[in-house]
């Protein structure tokens, strides 16, 4: 008894005592209540910030259905007071400013993922990934006054400069994805290839890339994602125009340079038009993140 | 014992290293490799220095008064970036103040809390706001968010808080009020940045040792105590980083930003008057942009934006990176 001190100074101090035991209890129902209300509050934050992402889509959906049909696709600008014409030299634009970034980006950004997975450890491997990150996080608005500077201002607004600008913003979503699928490909099957005698560029680009290959393309789809709703680097590049045009050399027309365009402006039929390309739009880029994520998770469980 | 000719005979046979990656073409494919490396860093440099160049008409004119200089009157040729410096720094900061709370406990609930099936669906669908183009949130700001979410607030608040006669020094919430205005812009802002602080965030959080949590839930912790008192101080450089990164992604947000914002070039304390950030002015005015000394001043802005965002970004990568080097391989 004399060992066991609590009982001791409750029998000498029981007030003292019975207190600080009534206290501990509040104290104990504060924070089993306390508990049980934050960790609600963290999962109503959660419901709170899809609430945005539902809203845009919703509204997206149902004002940009209104208006699309298969002549707003397929016809060319006309003004609005010959009904509005359609998109078509957006859509048409876009795709070649998409091809262009695509064609310049994917080999330069799949030979630094090479490198990178390949050396991750080295100087210029860790410098190449930090790289990676800060031109992520690079303003487009920036981007696009670069290629400005480079090349805008000695050779004209062009189809070719704008594909320049979205191949720099593709650049570090592309060295990203490929370089986490070429490590995912076990080191045995290299090693395999380079006993065999084969040389190690044969190895990479006969054993490696292909065993990482649907990383290759989901990361050129989460690329393109990232680029087709991009307005802001192509003002000071590809500029826009209202005609159907495939010309690399001259300003081309896209779509969301088109949205942005018919969004500021006055005439209620533009605006409609605007919410049916931004439903374009977001349909391709919820498209292609999401195909994209599908193919990452089955990838990464065959291995 | 081999006999000096047999050793010789072997040695001609063994390639010398070089010789061997010479005829493989190895030598090529890892220059090649070592090429697409550097022209990538190469570029984030080359950014810098054009922008550098290309502003020299308006560095030299104006030195570095044209950071503090409060007058943009392109007709005049007076051009002052404080009014963008400061439109960017109150809206991103905005942004910030509502996007980090809702962020952090987002990325709480998907690290901590969430059954692992629900919680890829639920980052997934966070992420996908993030994925929504700048432009798409400009056109829904215009016509949506403004007229049924903002204008009630902003009303709301210019009439309590922003009375004049009861609050004579909270300029902030005093009106004229109509919509397009900072406060818009930070508002849809926070929406944008939320998906980069949450994401970034609950990574951090995942990197933190399980045996931390254990050994806080074995000494009586209940889970909230947990992760408030052990969890988050843990990973705080990371979740710093992620606030950074999300401050970086609110600082060069172009579009969406152009399109609530007002672009009026002037000084003004409320929230709810319109204003214009660096982005905006840059997107907005280039196709004015007439004069070399005008086109010089809106490239010096973008370089500000650029050592801005270099800098905001350098320093969040290595706030995110110490979390991910301290923690070795066993994870939550």
């Amino acid at each position: 008894m004399s060992e066991f001190n609590g009982g001791k100074e409750l029998s000498v101090l029981p007030r003292a005592g019975k207190l600080r035991l009534k206290r501990s209890a509040i104290r104990e129902r504060f924070r089993r209540v306390n508990n049980a209300f934050m960790l609600g509050l963290t999962g109503l934050t959660t419901v709170v910030g899809i609430v945005p992402l539902v809203w845009i889509l919703l509204s997206v959906f149902a004002h940009g259905a209104e208006v699309i049909s298969i002549r707003f696709l397929t016809d060319t600008f006309k003004p609005t007071s010959l009904g509005g014409g359609g998109i078509l030299h957006a859509l048409v634009g876009t795709g070649i400013l998409i091809a262009l970034a695509s064609l310049f980006s994917v080999p330069l950004g799949v030979l630094a993922a090479l490198y990178v997975a390949r050396n991750p450890n080295t100087s210029l491997g860790l410098a190449v990934r930090f790289g990676t990150g800060v031109l992520s996080g690079l303003p487009s608005v920036v981007v696009g006054l670069f290629i400005y500077t480079l090349w805008v201002s000695g050779h004209g607004y062009s189809a070719l400069a704008g594909g320049m600008a979205l191949a720099i913003l593709m650049l570090p979503v592309i060295v990203r994805t490929t370089e986490e699928m070429l490590r995912l490909v076990p080191k045995s099957l290299r090693e395999a290839s380079l006993a065999l005698g084969a040389p190690e560029w044969k190895t990479a680009l006969k054993v490696w890339l292909p065993a990482a290959m649907t990383g290759v393309i989901t990361g050129l789809m989460l690329a393109v994602a990232r680029v087709a709703g991009e307005t802001a680097p192509l003002l000071f590049t590809a500029l826009g125009s209202n005609n159907l045009s495939t010309a690399l050399d001259k300003p081309i027309a896209s779509l969301p340079l088109t949205l942005f365009k018919y969004a500021v402006d006055p005439s209620k039929l533009r605006n409609a038009q605007a919410w049916a390309i931004a439903l374009i739009i977001v349909m391709l880029v919820l498209l292609l993140n999401v195909s994209a994520r599908l193919i990452a998770t089955w990838r990464s469980k065959m291995y | 014992m081999i006999s000096a000719q047999v050793r010789r005979r072997l040695r001609r046979k063994t390639v010398s290293p070089l010789g061997r990656a010479l005829q493989h073409g190895d030598i090529l494919f890892k220059g090649a490799l070592i090429l697409a490396s550097l022209s990538l860093l190469g570029l984030m440099v080359g950014v810098g220095v054009m922008l550098w160049l290309r502003s020299a008409p308006m560095r030299t004119s104006a030195g570095l008064a044209f950071i503090t200089a409060t007058v943009w009157n392109p007709v005049g040729e007076k051009f002052g970036a404080a009014p963008f410096i400061i439109g960017t720094l109150t809206t991103s900061l905005l942004a910030l103040i509502i996007a980090f709370p809702l962020g952090l406990f987002i990325a709480i609930f998907l690290a901590e809390l969430c059954p692992p099936g629900l919680r890829s669906i639920v980052g997934f669908l966070v992420e996908l706001l993030a994925a929504i183009p700048s432009v798409v949130y400009g056109l829904w700001g215009i016509f949506v968010f403004i007229p049924s979410f903002v204008i009630p607030i902003g009303e709301a608040l210019m009439k309590s808080l922003g009375d004049p006669q009861r609050f004579p020094y909270l300029p902030i919430f005093q009106g004229p009020f109509f919509g397009a205005s900072k406060l818009a812009a930070g508002l849809i802002l926070a929406v944008m940045i939320l998906p980069t602080i949450a994401a970034i965030s609950r990574d951090v959080l995942l990197a933190v040792p399980r045996s931390q949590r254990e050994a806080a839930l074995a000494l009586g912790s209940t889970q909230w105590e947990t992760i408030w008192q052990v969890v988050l101080p843990y990973g705080l450089s990371g979740i710093l980083g992620a606030v950074i990164l999300g401050l970086g992604r609110a600082l060069g947000e172009t579009m969406a930003v152009t399109m609530v914002i007002g672009n009026v070039a002037q000084l003004s304390a409320s929230l709810l008057s319109p204003g214009y950030t660096m982005a905006s002015v840059i997107a907005n005015e280039w196709g004015e942009s007439r004069t070399p000394l005008y086109n010089a001043a809106l490239i010096e802005i973008g370089l500000l934006l650029f050592f801005m965002s270099l800098l905001l970004n350098i320093l969040a990568r290595s706030l995110v990176w110490s979390v991910a080097r301290k923690t070795p391989e066993q994870r939550a």
